[in-house]
């Protein structure tokens, strides 16, 4: 496992489950049709939430109002207390498309480098977070490609450290494995679990997989109806050491996962309500 | 090997067409179709260097800062289009319009208020080259993949920052189109603004020439022109392979 580098200043989870992100009764409206209906979550500071529902549940939505890309319709959501209006500079986001939220004209260490632009830093700075961050993701010897000659798992990946290298208390992660194939899957959920604990960020991740959401999972938000309203709220009490085999093979996990899938399942699917 | 296999490829037909009109016009008596012989030792005669520094010269200046304008105005003028869409809806029938007129045809009025001499020739130039890399910039600007823009948006990005490293990147490969489209545009206008205009100039040289039945001098001129046009695109076209590298590779 990597070390962190001596440069890199995550800060700390000092307040641990004290509330980050604050969610009150968040609607979102296109025009007539109602996508979200009055959800509420305060997000702890440090923890992994995953959100799942049913696709078609509005998830993107719900993430997007979170960040701040989109206003909601009623609600609102605020960061240490500050309103969210756009994506706040404590804030990163990984997309679920990387084949498309990648630049495909600038080299993999150009394309983690970009957001610290934004920032006043210098340029030598700049190049050692970035080559940091892309060190912590296991892709220190592709800095000089360009994102498309990699494969699908190691795009995301770039992305992550894109992420990273930003210097973000909270990730936003909207679906972000769901277009590698399994064992890549299963490599970067681990990856990004590492990442949250060595790092002491905060993560959360919308995703239609119960399986994935249980085993990341601190807490995993359920969401369901129609409108999209929370079903429920678990925790999973998993702990730190996570395993892909030893974790989804405890009686424990199987009783988390049976619960969220039930929950689902009890939901009218969308469109039939 | 497999260079030299290329280059050969791409000169047989040249050298073939060269040899016939060699072979084909030795004997020539015709007062208008010389001897090719006759148009080459006169070519070497008038063009080095004399002629490089007083007429050749002079012509490539214009074209470069023609089109250098162009690219300028273009390029400025499609970005901020590109990004203020309704600006763009009423002023796209205007635009349609004055790109479908001939560039040429604003000689008569051009001469009018910039005379003959080197303002005019650049305006002409210029004005004729902004139209197909305005266009191709305002679609290049368009289709930016919305995700980027979220990610921009989300990493906090300035207007300029998007500009420099997702809009002109993503409008680079049609920018470039259009730019080659109007570096040919240039070579037209800039022949035909000399021809009219002050002298100086490889086209002003042609007409002349021709004026004073001194038809040797009109065909190495002419043959000049063909050269510095190919010259330009081969230039353009390494610029292109350059700066374009990410865009011809992905698409290889």
């Amino acid at each position: 496992m990597n070390q962190p580098t001596a440069t890199r200043k995550f800060p700390e989870p000092r307040t641990a489950g004290e509330t980050l992100l604050s969610v009150r009764s968040l609607g979102k409206s296109y025009g007539a049709h109602q996508v979200l209906g009055d959800i509420s979550v305060d997000v702890r500071t440090g923890e992994f939430l995953c959100i799942v529902g049913p696709s078609g549940a509005g998830k993107t939505t719900l993430l997007q109002c979170l960040s701040g890309l989109i206003p909601p319709s009623s609600g609102s959501v605020s960061l240490r207390g500050v309103e969210v209006n756009e994506p706040p500079a404590e804030m990163a986001i990984v997309f679920q498309d990387y084949s498309r939220s990648l630049m495909p004209w600038l080299s993999v260490l150009d394309n983690v480098s970009l957001p610290l632009r934004s920032t006043k830093m210098p340029k030598a700075d700049i190049k050692k977070k970035a080559t940091a961050a892309l060190e912590e993701v296991g892709l220190a010897g592709h800095l000089d490609k360009y994102p498309w000659q990699l494969s699908g798992g190691m795009q995301q990946r770039v992305a992550i450290a894109r992420a990273l290298a930003f210097e973000p208390e909270i990730v936003l992660m909207d679906e972000p494995f769901a277009s590698v194939d399994a064992q890549t899957r299963s490599d970067l959920e681990d990856l990004t679990l590492r990442l949250k604990q060595h790092l002491g960020i905060t993560i959360v991740l919308v995703t239609h997989d119960i399986d994935e959401a249980v085993y990341l999972s601190d807490r995993v938000l359920v969401l369901g109806g129609k409108p999209t309203e929370v079903v429920d709220l678990i925790e999973t009490h998993l702990g730190d050491d996570r395993d892909q085999i030893s974790t989804k093979s405890t009686a424990q996990f199987a009783e988390l996962r049976a619960k969220v899938y039930q929950e689902i399942r009890t939901q009218p699917a969308p469109g039939q309500a | 090997m497999n260079t030299l296999k290329k280059i050969a490829w791409e000169l047989w037909l040249p050298i073939v067409l060269i040899t016939l009109w060699l072979v084909l016009s030795a004997g020539s008596t015709s007062f208008y179709f010389p001897p090719l012989s006759k148009i080459m030792e006169q070519f070497v005669h008038i063009w080095f260097f004399d002629g490089i520094v007083s007429d050749l010269l002079p012509s490539l200046q214009r074209i470069l800062l023609g089109f250098l304008l162009a690219v300028v105005v273009g390029v400025g003028g499609g970005v901020l289009l590109g990004l203020l869409r309704r600006t763009e809806e009423a002023l796209r029938p205007l635009l349609e319009l004055l790109r479908s007129t001939p560039g040429v045809a604003l000689l008569p009025i051009a001469t009018l208020f910039l005379g003959v001499g080197q303002e005019m020739k650049l305006f002409m130039i210029a004005l004729a080259c902004t139209w197909p890399i305005l266009l191709n910039t305002i679609d290049g600007v368009r289709s930016v993949e919305p995700v980027l823009l979220q990610v921009a948006k989300s990493y906090r990005l300035t207007l300029l920052q998007r500009i420099r490293f997702i809009y002109i990147p993503n409008a680079a490969p049609q920018i470039f189109a259009g730019g080659r489209l109007s570096l040919a545009i240039a070579a037209v206008v800039m022949v035909v603004t000399e021809m009219i205009g002050s002298p100086g100039g490889v086209g002003y040289f042609v007409l002349n020439a021709q004026r004073n039945f001194d038809l040797l001098s009109m065909w190495t001129g002419i043959i000049m022109l063909g050269l510095l046009g190919y010259l330009l695109n081969f230039a353009f076209r390494l610029a292109e392979n350059r700066i374009l590298r990410w865009h011809h590779i992905k698409n290889a």
